[in-house]
């Protein structure tokens, strides 16, 4: 388990040892044509628009965060401009996958 | 200070990054960052290897600091330059390490990592080899750093800022939400303490807000007396540090202390108030 404010490595985290019963998971993949975005990151608002959190995607386009119960958007910032929002629902017990393609 | 004397922009580190007596440093909160591309000519700070005390609950020592920067090839004299990812969170924190151990010539990349990325600047895997200093760190500057006593005795009496999230102020979440959720014995905040949290001086590119858009912020949407001295917390001082860089650096408040204990300490403190709720 991460320690401090320390975001793993690459912003993705692994799930493994971690109790899902107790966490509202938010994960998924950015791309741009088929092909991983590797460059760009994710960022986490709440439900009134303000910033939460925010990872640089990982080596696989990949990002997680651990919000809480309830609605939430996503946005995705990349090189060139892009700044893509999608809305996720989060709750306990589950992940809520929301894959992005920009 | 003021902003020309705290910050630089991308074009000056592209121009200026190889000069003598600069130093580029990145510190990241995703510590591998570094490794996978870094900004050609900077050396790499590990906020956690680095930066914290082994043993203890506490930041690097004094001799730890000087052998840290010795190392690094950083001298007394140097303009060190720091940048990292996420609106420069931990370059922050580690400016405010500099500050603390009196080291005058330091700066942030406004942007940082986030910026020169996005901007599709030039990144590089070629560590520099820089030559060993003898590196000399004044004693810890108790000025800007607050401790929980102090923090007790300013509850109703001095500007509290508690720089996490809504949700995390109001105690509905632990820890930041890209973590999992582990943190103090109890959620909430402390009370009469103003919610800003931390990124809201932050543009979506990662720079710095303007003064005044920051006054406003500060000043009269949050309610803060920039009269009165100020604590910021955040929960183990990290996000505090970039709030007290804006408050002390670039809007020049005078008395601006960053409590590095925050809420992992004040949250499991026996016998402390502690208030649940919204911002009020």
């Amino acid at each position: 388990m991460t320690d401090g404010c320390g975001a793993p490595a690459g912003g993705v985290t692994s799930l493994a040892g971690i109790d899902i019963d107790s966490q509202a998971v938010v994960q998924g993949q950015v791309s741009r044509s088929g092909s991983a975005v590797t460059t760009g990151y994710a960022r986490l608002l709440n439900a009134g628009g303000d910033f939460v959190a925010e990872v640089p995607l990982g080596d696989a386009g990949g990002f997680t965060f651990f919000a809480a119960p309830g609605d939430w958007t996503v946005r995705v910032l990349a090189p060139g401009g892009v700044a893509v929002d999608r809305p996720i629902s989060a709750g306990y017990g589950r992940v809520a996958k929301v894959d992005i393609v920009i | 200070m003021s902003r020309s004397d705290a910050l630089v922009d991308a074009d000056w580190v592209e121009a200026h990054r190889s000069d003598p007596g600069v130093v580029l440093v990145e510190v990241d909160e995703d510590t591998s960052a570094y490794d996978k591309g870094h900004i050609p000519d900077a050396v790499k700070i590990d906020w956690k290897k680095d930066l914290q005390d082994p043993v203890r609950r506490d930041f690097v020592d004094k001799t730890g600091f000087e052998a840290l920067l010795s190392e690094r090839g950083i001298s007394n004299g140097d303009t060190v330059i720091l940048y990292g990812g996420n609106n420069n969170w931990f370059a922050a924190y580690a400016y405010w390490y500099f500050k603390l151990y009196g080291h005058q010539n330091v700066k942030l990349l406004d942007g940082g990592r986030k910026k020169w990325e996005l901007d599709s600047r030039e990144l590089v895997e070629d560590v520099p080899q820089r030559q060993r200093t003898s590196y000399v760190a004044s004693e810890a500057d108790p000025s800007i750093r607050a401790f929980r006593d102090e923090v007790v005795a300013a509850i109703g009496k001095q500007n509290l800022v508690d720089v996490r999230s809504p949700d995390e102020f109001s105690g509905k979440l632990l820890a930041p939400a890209h973590l999992p959720q582990e943190s103090a014995q109890r959620p909430g905040h402390i009370p009469t303490a103003k919610n800003v949290p931390w990124a809201k001086a932050a543009n979506d590119d990662g720079t710095f807000r303007s003064d005044d858009a920051l006054r406003a912020l500060y000043g009269h949407e949050a309610g803060l007396d920039f009269g009165r001295d100020t604590i910021a917390y955040c929960r183990i001082g990290e996000r505090s540090a970039h709030t007290w860089f804006v408050l002390h650096e670039l809007l020049g408040q005078g008395n601006v202390k960053n409590y590095d204990g925050s809420w992992t300490e004040y949250g499991s403190l026996v016998g402390v108030p502690i208030e649940l709720g919204e911002a009020k």
